[in-house]
C-alpha cells in the first residue's frame, strides 16, 4: 500500500541516485561558528543517520536541507547543498517549493490544533487540491502510510491534540506523507516519546525507508544502529565520520566515533 | 573581630525561640484574611447595591408603564406633553447602529494589526507600536466625542452632502476606533501564544508566511479573538460621551445612519442632567433604560467569558 505514493524513479545512474549533495557548507549563528566545511552525499532510498553529542550541530544540520535554519535571523551560510542536482541557496529556488519536496518530523508532535482530517489534509489543501473525494482519499492513505489509521479511522474529526504523544508524532508523519515529498527529515522523532511508541516509529521508518529518503537526527546510538543504513557522526560542527552504519558501529576509523560510540563522552 | 564572633557560642534556634512577638505575629496572620475580606466585600457589595438599586427602580417604572409597551414599543417620546411614549427599540437601534458600524470599522482594522503585529513585525516594530496602541485606548472618550463632532461629521459631509451634524455614522466610526486598540492588542495575545512549533511545522509543509498566519494560527487564536471581539462590541454599546456628542437626541426606530440618533447611554445623559423632577416617570425611565443596558453588556461579558473558556485551545 505504501508503493502507491511513490513516482516511478529510474535509478540507474549514480549521480540520479544522490538527493542531497552537501559541498563545503559552512554555516554561522552570528559569530559562532556552528557546521565547519561539511561535505557529505545522501543517496535515496536509505536511512541515513546523524549522531553526535549536545551542540555538534547535527540538528543544524538537518534544518539546514530544508531551509528550516533561516528562521533564526542572524543565520549566515556558505557553500553549497545540492538537492537533486539544484543549489538550495539560489535565489532563484524558492524555499517552499523546497520544502513542498522536503518534509520534515520534529522533536515534538506538533500537530495543528485542528482536526486529525485537518491536519492531514493542511499540506493538500495548501498546494491547491479541493476536491473532497481526492482529499479523502489523500487522508486515508497518508493515515495508513503512517500506521495509525486503524487507530483513528473512526475519530478523523475529533481534535488531534485528544491523541497520545506517540500517536501525534504519527499523525504528524502521515501529515508530512499527504504531500508525497521526496524526502523526510526527521529532527530526534522519538525524543519525546515513550518506548512503545518509539518502537512503532521506528518499524514505520523501516516501512517509509522503500519509498522515501530519510535523514534522521537521533541522540539514540542504538536507533541509529537499529534503523539506518548510513550513519554520520557530527563533533563540534564537522563530519568526523561518514559511512555504512555497520562500519561506524562496528569498525569506525576515527578513534573520536569509536570514543563516542562506546559511550565514554556524549 | 571575626574571631570573637566565631567564638561566641550559641544556638540559632535558641535564638528564634527567644525573640519576641511570636504572638503578635499570630495574632495578624489570623487578623490578616478577615481584614483582606472585608476589603473586598467592599467592592462586591457595591456592585451587588448598584444592581439592587437598578432592579428596585425598574420595578417602579414598569408600575406606571406596562413591560410589554416598553419592550416593543417602537416610540419613544418621555417629553410629550400629553401621551409619554416609552418604547424602548428606538434606543435599541439607536445603540446597535453606532455598535455595528464600530465594529464594521474596528473587526477587519484590529485582527489586520494583530496579523500583522503577531506574525510580520519585528520585535522592535512591536514594541514601538504596541505602547502607541495602548496610548489610544487611554484617551478619553471625551475627546473622542469632539474630533467626531468637530472633524469627522464634516469631513464626512464632504463625500455625503445628506449627512446631518448629528448622526451614527461619524460616532459609529470614532467608537470603531477607540474600541480597535483593544482588539487589536487582545487578539495579538491571542495569536503570540500560539506555540512556535506549530508555525514551523506549517513552515516545513511548504507553507508561505500568509498561510500559516491565516489557516493556522488565526484558526488556533479563534477563540481569544472571538472573545476580544465581544468585549469590544460590550464596550461599544456602554459608550456613552462619543454618541451623547455626536449622535444627536432624536431616538428612531429605523435604520437610517445619516441622521440624529438617540442610544440608551445617550438618553441617560440627557435625562441626568436635565431637569426630570424625582419621582416622576422621566426619572424611573433611565433605570430601565440602564438596566436593559446592563443587561446587553451583561450578556456580551458572559458570551466572551463562555467563549475563551470552552473553545480554548490546548496546545
Amino acid at each position: 500500500m505504501v508503493q502507491s505514493f511513490k513516482k516511478g524513479s529510474a535509478s540507474q545512474i549514480d549521480a540520479s541516485s544522490i538527493v542531497y549533495d552537501t559541498q563545503k557548507l559552512n554555516l554561522w549563528y552570528g559569530n559562532h561558528h556552528a557546521l565547519k566545511n561539511i561535505d557529505l552525499q545522501i543517496k535515496e532510498n536509505e536511512v541515513t543517520a546523524i549522531i553526535g553529542p549536545s551542540g555538534c550541530g547535527k540538528s543544524t544540520y538537518i534544518k539546514t536541507l530544508n531551509r528550516m535554519v533561516e528562521l533564526v535571523p542572524t543565520v549566515k551560510t556558505s557553500g553549497e547543498i545540492l538537492y537533486r542536482e539544484r543549489n538550495i541557496f539560489d535565489a532563484n529556488y524558492g524555499v517552499e517549493e523546497l520544502r513542498t519536496k522536503v518534509g520534515m518530523v520534529f522533536q515534538k508532535p506538533n500537530p495543528f490544533p485542528k482536526s486529525i482530517y485537518d491536519n492531514i489534509a493542511y499540506g493538500p489543501r495548501i498546494h491547491g487540491i479541493k476536491s473532497k473525494k481526492i482529499l479523502d482519499q489523500i487522508v486515508e492513505k497518508s493515515l495508513r502510510g503512517a500506521a495509525i489509521w486503524d487507530e483513528v479511522k473512526d475519530r478523523l474529526n475529533t481534535n488531534a491534540y485528544s491523541l497520545s504523544g506517540g500517536q501525534q508524532q504519527r499523525i504528524c508523519i502521515a501529515r508530512c506523507l499527504a504531500i508525497e515529498p521526496d524526502v523526510i527529515l526527521m529532527d530526534e522523532p522519538t525524543s519525546a516519546l515513550d518506548p512503545i511508541s518509539t518502537l512503532k516509529v521506528e518499524e514505520l521508518i523501516q516501512e517509509l525507508k522503500e519509498d522515501y529518503s530519510i535523514i534522521i537526527v537521533t541522540h539514540n546510538m542504538q536507533q541509529a544502529a537499529r534503523i539506518s543504513d548510513k550513519t554520520a557522526f557530527f563533533l563540534n560542527g564537522e563530519v568526523v565520520e561518514f559511512d555504512s552504519t555497520d562500519v561506524i558501529f562496528s569498525t569506525p576509523e576515527d578513534k573520536r566515533t569509536e570514543d563516542y560510540i562506546s559511550g565514554r563522552f556524549g | 573581630m571575626g574571631q570573637k564572633q566565631s567564638a561566641e557560642k550559641f544556638s540559632v534556634q535558641e535564638l528564634i525561640q527567644k525573640s519576641s512577638g511570636k504572638k503578635q505575629k499570630k495574632l495578624i496572620e489570623k487578623m490578616i484574611p478577615i481584614i483582606l475580606l472585608l476589603i473586598a466585600s467592599v467592592s462586591v457589595l457595591t456592585t451587588f447595591g448598584i444592581v439592587g438599586t437598578l432592579i428596585v427602580e425598574t420595578v417602579i417604572f414598569f408600575k406606571q408603564v406596562k413591560v410589554t409597551d416598553f419592550l416593543f414599543g417602537t416610540e419613544w417620546f418621555p417629553f410629550a406633553n400629553t401621551e409619554q411614549l416609552f418604547g424602548i427599540l428606538p434606543l435599541i437601534a439607536g445603540t446597535l447602529k453606532v455598535t455595528g458600524i464600530a465594529v464594521i470599522v474596528a473587526v477587519p482594522f484590529g485582527i489586520a494589526s494583530a496579523i500583522f503585529l503577531s506574525e510580520y513585525a519585528s520585535d522592535k516594530t512591536r514594541r514601538i507600536i504596541k505602547p502607541i496602541l495602548e496610548v489610544l485606548a487611554g484617551v478619553p472618550t471625551i475627546v473622542y466625542g469632539f474630533f467626531a463632532l468637530t472633524f469627522v461629521t464634516p469631513l464626512l459631509q464632504q463625500f455625503i452632502p445628506d449627512l446631518k451634524i448629528f448622526n451614527a455614522l461619524s460616532p459609529g466610526i470614532v467608537v470603531g476606533v477607540m474600541i480597535l486598540p483593544m482588539i487589536a492588542s487582545l487578539s495579538e495575545d491571542a495569536m503570540s501564544s500560539v506555540p512556535n512549533s506549530i508555525r514551523e511545522g506549517a513552515l516545513a509543509m511548504g507553507s508561505t508566511k500568509l498561510e500559516v498566519a491565516l489557516k493556522v494560527v488565526l484558526p488556533a487564536a479563534l477563540s481569544g479573538i472571538t472573545a476580544s471581539v465581544v468585549l469590544a462590541v460590550s464596550r461599544a454599546i456602554g459608550e456613552t460621551m462619543i454618541v451623547s456628542l455626536a449622535g444627536g437626541s432624536t431616538p428612531k426606530f429605523d435604520w437610517n445612519v445619516t441622521e440624529s440618533i438617540q442610544t440608551m447611554t445617550a438618553y441617560i445623559v440627557q435625562v441626568s442632567s436635565g431637569d426630570a423632577g424625582y419621582g416622576t416617570t422621566i426619572y424611573y425611565s433611565i433605570y430601565a433604560v440602564g438596566f436593559t443596558l446592563f443587561l446587553f453588556t451583561l450578556l456580551m461579558n458572559y458570551l466572551a467569558h463562555v467563549i475563551s473558556k470552552k473553545y480554548r485551545e490546548e496546545y
